[in-house]
């Protein structure tokens, strides 16, 4: 592995090079603000930051259009980290400390947001997070603008409890090996107990990221559906390892009517490789699907149709934080009348956007937005019919109230 | 009062009350259907409400009998049916009344896994008189997983009906499962003993969920699901076999081609996964050039394998020309070049096709599972990879075995210095030889289309693998690739389900460099003169 890695490391200086696009100068004074874009584009979790590094350079070039931000033109400074934890590290510090970076836009695994945490916390830069994860996290240079547990992975587990998803009354807890996954699980096995679930009818199961074969693991989960309950599966399986997961449960014949499975990482973007015609029903809970009605998601939508040029991309729930978090940074600059990092923090508690989801969600103290939950069944043609939603964004509680070392962080 | 009016009729009071009778009967008759109507009629509302009522319709279309229910039932599980506020739309026309409607702003009704699978139970039911025998099948399938004691006439009836015997042992599955939850203890003994018979994880299921509500039967259902336990055992330890088999035939792909390079010619191709990838995405090219001829695009698949072949042994063949040849004797060079050249085979393929996967389409004769006796279910797709890896390797082997080329190969990895004054070009044959391998790599990258992500670092996954089988099964023997890639497939699949995937990995690693230790040349050592070379 150290191999490969190393040789993921060297090809980032030359995807970061070929990524920078072509800026038309056309502002008058002022040095222009960096906004720092820290994305894998290689590696395993490429197929699912890719779309967040465009949403990026989407958002600059629509800011700069507008004139800016304080009169003064974005500039992105993309970085490849590769999908390798320490490189991320590396490249943070190479944003703040030689690109020198107003602002970043970054991560999706918990291990790299982990990676870089110290690096932010040390130059006192700001990270932008986007992506739902396990809690359990609170620094003041991170605002983070995904779901939190309460917000995603419990109301799905409860919806599959509750009578429309059918019931369970076994679960299977099947996650990529990593903090994400394992924390999100210890969350969810006490909140089962706690629903009166014994520890007899939970399985639990880790694979390495990127894992392929999973003849094993899904005839196994067979057997375990097999002792008369009802039993559901709720994946916390990340990246690319997604395609030969749901390529087996097809092929096993798990139809989502037997076994539902809910995913918290498999959005629009990740079904794009699938043939999805066997998965129709499986769920995910997300806070946005693109199949959301109403006219914000609709302007996004084309918004990013038109930045792209290609109809057929999707958007997904991570892009629409991206935008989130870029609009409220873009608000809370203008508020403070600086990029300072101090100050933009301050600005930023109590901001508002409509978001594309059809909400409008609050950045509040605990760096953390309020969100509605949705949950979507997969559909036919890739994309999700939403069978759930809260009636309101939902404020987050990153200290979960399932993990008893917690009750002091809470008050 | 029927027999009575079919009775002699003589006096004319009794021919008179035989005609009220009759009219009775008559009116009946025609009631009957008419009530249907109604509760169709009643039902069909719910279908355009919520998950809850869309549930509640379902069943009560599919109890109904109504021919019309059935039609939109098929309609509202085919994604077909529409809404306007509450009248449902069946192909532009009034479900309830046949008229035709206009569709504009009407929304395509959306269900739910609730009111799938209430669905799936109420087609099975109306189905199950299908003259189509895969329908009935399918029906008779429906009807054991949404299991209800109300089927149990409808089965009775289908079962004496029945021809085909496949379908009629599904059906008899069903009407087992339906009796288990019958209010008369005996039909629920006779389902117990029917299920008990099966060797299904699905029966088996079925009989623990009973067992709860029933107390009074916990022995027999106990003996039941003893008696398919032991069917299950073997059932369990032939799929772990098929699974490690099959883990084994995708290393032994992987590992073929460089059993090949490495093994034989001594290279250290770093670049080995590369050309795997490389093949990959020529079989995504070859399937995208022929999506304009839709009856050759089923053989996207089959014609891959030669283009692969070509794409990644022509690869390989400039590397070998271009660069490795400067570095023969130089291991150290040789894995650093390779390496590089690796990375920039990533990158180029990434920067032409994204960092997106790309999507391979299985053929239908790939797709689902296939039931052999004893119900041991094996996935079409991994069935293939093991046939197509096993002709693979008998291909390499004969290659080698039976052509002058392999002969040349032979006599130049064994003395180089005295095959050339033979007249062997030996420059040409090391080209040959690598190419050859790279090819081989290339092929191995059409099948790992269909079981892994068509992504640019589709080949670094392998790299690690491949050297490990080859080094395990013995440098330079093919016999030892096969051996080493299908004990380790077997060996991973043994473990994983005590350890799990992570430990039963890191398991098999530690058992090869203990092996390692022991015999560093492998399973199968080259012996003589040619392993000291």
């Amino acid at each position: 592995m150290t191999l490969s890695l190393t040789r993921r490391a060297a090809l980032a200086g030359l995807g970061g090079a070929l990524a920078m696009p072509a800026i038309r100068p056309s502002f008058a004074q002022g040095a222009p603000i960096k906004v720092g874009v820290l994305h894998s584009l290689s590696g395993t979790m490429a197929i699912s930051e890719t779309a967040l590094r465009d949403t990026v350079l989407m958002m600059i070039e629509w800011a700069n259009a507008q004139g800016g931000v304080l009169g003064r033109k974005l500039e992105p400074v993309v970085v490849d980290p590769a999908s390798n934890w320490p490189l991320f590290a590396e490249k943070a510090r190479e944003l703040l400390a030689v690109s020198k970076v107003d602002v970043t836009f970054g991560c999706w695994t918990s291990v790299s947001r982990k990676s870089v945490l110290p690096v932010f916390e040390e130059l006192n830069g700001l990270l932008f997070y986007p992506v739902q994860y396990e809690g359990e996290e609170q620094s003041k240079n991170v605002f983070y603008t995904g779901a939190a547990p309460n917000q995603q992975a419990i109301p799905a587990v409860e919806y599959l409890m509750g009578k429309d998803g059918g019931e369970a009354k076994r679960i299977v807890l099947l996650g990529t090996d990593y903090v994400y996954p394992r924390t999100t699980n210890r969350i969810l096995r006490a909140f089962l107990i706690s629903k009166g679930i014994p520890e007899s009818d939970i399985m639990e199961e880790y694979t390495p990221f990127g894992h392929s074969d999973w003849q094993g693991i899904v005839s196994r989960v067979k057997t375990f559906a097999n002792q008369g309950k009802r039993t559901a599966i709720v994946s916390t399986i990340n990246g690319d390892a997604n395609v030969p997961f749901y390529r087996e449960l097809g092929n096993q014949g798990i139809k989502a009517e037997d076994i539902p499975c809910v995913a918290f990482s498999v959005g629009e973007e990740e079904l794009a490789g699938i043939d999805t015609k066997p998965l129709v029903g499986h769920l995910a809970a997300w806070n946005y699907f693109m199949s959301v009605p109403g006219k914000p998601n609709d302007d996004f939508k084309a918004m990013w149709r038109a930045y792209i040029k290609n109809d057929k991309r999707v958007t997904n729930d991570p892009m629409e934080a991206t935008y989130t978090g870029f609009r409220m940074w873009m608000q809370a600059v203008q508020k403070a009348g600086t990029t300072a990092v101090n100050p933009v923090r301050q600005a930023m508690y109590g901001q508002k956007v409509m978001a594309p989801c059809g909400y409008e969600e609050e950045m509040r103290p605990n760096h953390h937005l309020t969100k509605p939950v949705m949950i979507g069944e997969i559909q036919e043609n890739g994309q999700f019919n939403i069978v759930y939603k809260t009636p309101n964004a939902i404020p987050a509680e990153n200290w979960s109230p399932f993990i008893p070392e917690n009750a002091s962080r809470r008050g | 009062m029927k027999e009575r009016a079919a009775g002699p009729l003589t006096s004319p009071p009794i021919r008179k009350m035989a005609r009220l009778v009759l009219l009775l009967v008559l009116l009946l008759a025609a009631a009957r259907p008419a009530a249907a109507q109604d509760a169709y009629l009643d039902a069909l509302p719910g279908l355009a409400g919520g998950f809850g009522a869309q549930a509640e319709a379902v069943e009560r279309l599919g109890a109904g009998g109504d021919p019309r229910a059935l039609a939109v039932l098929r309609a509202l599980s085919e994604g077909r049916l529409m809404k306007r506020d509450s009248t449902v739309i069946l192909d532009g026309t009034d479900a309830a009344t046949g008229q035709a409607l206009d569709v504009t702003g009407a929304d395509t009704v959306r269900i739910n896994n609730r009111v799938r699978s209430a669905l799936r139970g109420a087609l099975g039911r109306l189905q199950l008189v299908s003259t189509n025998p895969d329908e009935r099948f399918a029906a008779a399938e429906s009807v054991f997983r949404s299991r209800s004691a109300e089927n149990i006439p409808g089965l009775e009836a289908a079962i004496a009906r029945e021809t085909v015997p496949r379908v009629k042992e599904r059906q008899e599955l069903a009407l087992a499962a339906s009796r288990l939850v019958a209010p008369e203890a005996a039909a629920r003994r006779q389902g117990i003993a029917t299920l008990g018979g099966a060797s299904s994880e699905d029966a088996r299921a079925l009989l623990l969920e009973a067992r709860g509500a029933n107390p009074d039967l916990a022995v027999e259902i106990d003996a039941a699901v003893a008696s398919i336990d032991t069917r299950l055992t073997f059932k369990r330890a032939a799929e772990t076999l098929f699974q490690g088999l099959s883990l084994g035939s995708v290393l032994l792909l992987a590992a073929l081609g460089l059993a090949i390079t490495f093994g034989v010619m001594g290279v250290i191709n770093m670049a080995h996964g590369e050309f795997v990838m490389l093949g990959a995405y020529t079989t995504f090219v070859v399937q995208e050039a022929l999506r304009g001829i839709p009856w050759l695009l089923p053989w996207s698949l089959p014609l891959s394998v030669p283009a692969a072949f070509l794409v990644a042994g022509l690869a390989g063949a400039a590397l070998e020309r271009g660069l490795i040849r400067h570095l023969y004797g130089r291991p150290l060079e040789t894995l650093l070049m390779t390496f590089g050249v690796g990375m920039i085979l990533q990158q180029a393929v990434r920067l032409a096709f994204g960092a997106q996967n790309r999507e391979v389409i299985s053929p239908a004769w790939m797709q689902g599972t296939l039931s052999l006796p004893g119900g041991i279910l094996i996935t079409q797709n991994r069935l293939w990879v093991i046939v197509f890896a096993i002709l693979v390797l008998l291909l390499a082997i004969a290659a080698i075995r039976l052509t002058r080329f392999g002969l040349e190969m032979r006599a130049v990895v064994q003395n180089r210095r005295i095959a050339a004054t033979m007249g062997i070009r030996t420059g040409r044959v090391d080209a040959l030889t690598f190419a050859f391998g790279s090819g081989i790599a290339g092929m191995a990258g059409v099948a790992l289309s269909q079981i892994d992500n068509v992504s640019p670092n589709l080949g670094t996954g392998y790299i690690i693998d491949s050297f490990m089988v080859v080094v395990f099964g013995g440098v330079g023997s093919l016999v030892g690739t096969l051996v080493g890639s299908m004990g380790l497939g077997v060996l991973n699949k043994v473990i994983e389900p005590w350890a799990g995937a992570v430990l039963a990995k890191v398991a098999v690693l530690v058992i090869i460099m203990l092996f390692i230790q022991r015999r560093p040349r492998g399973l199968f050592a080259l012996k003589g003169r040619a392993a000291d070379a």
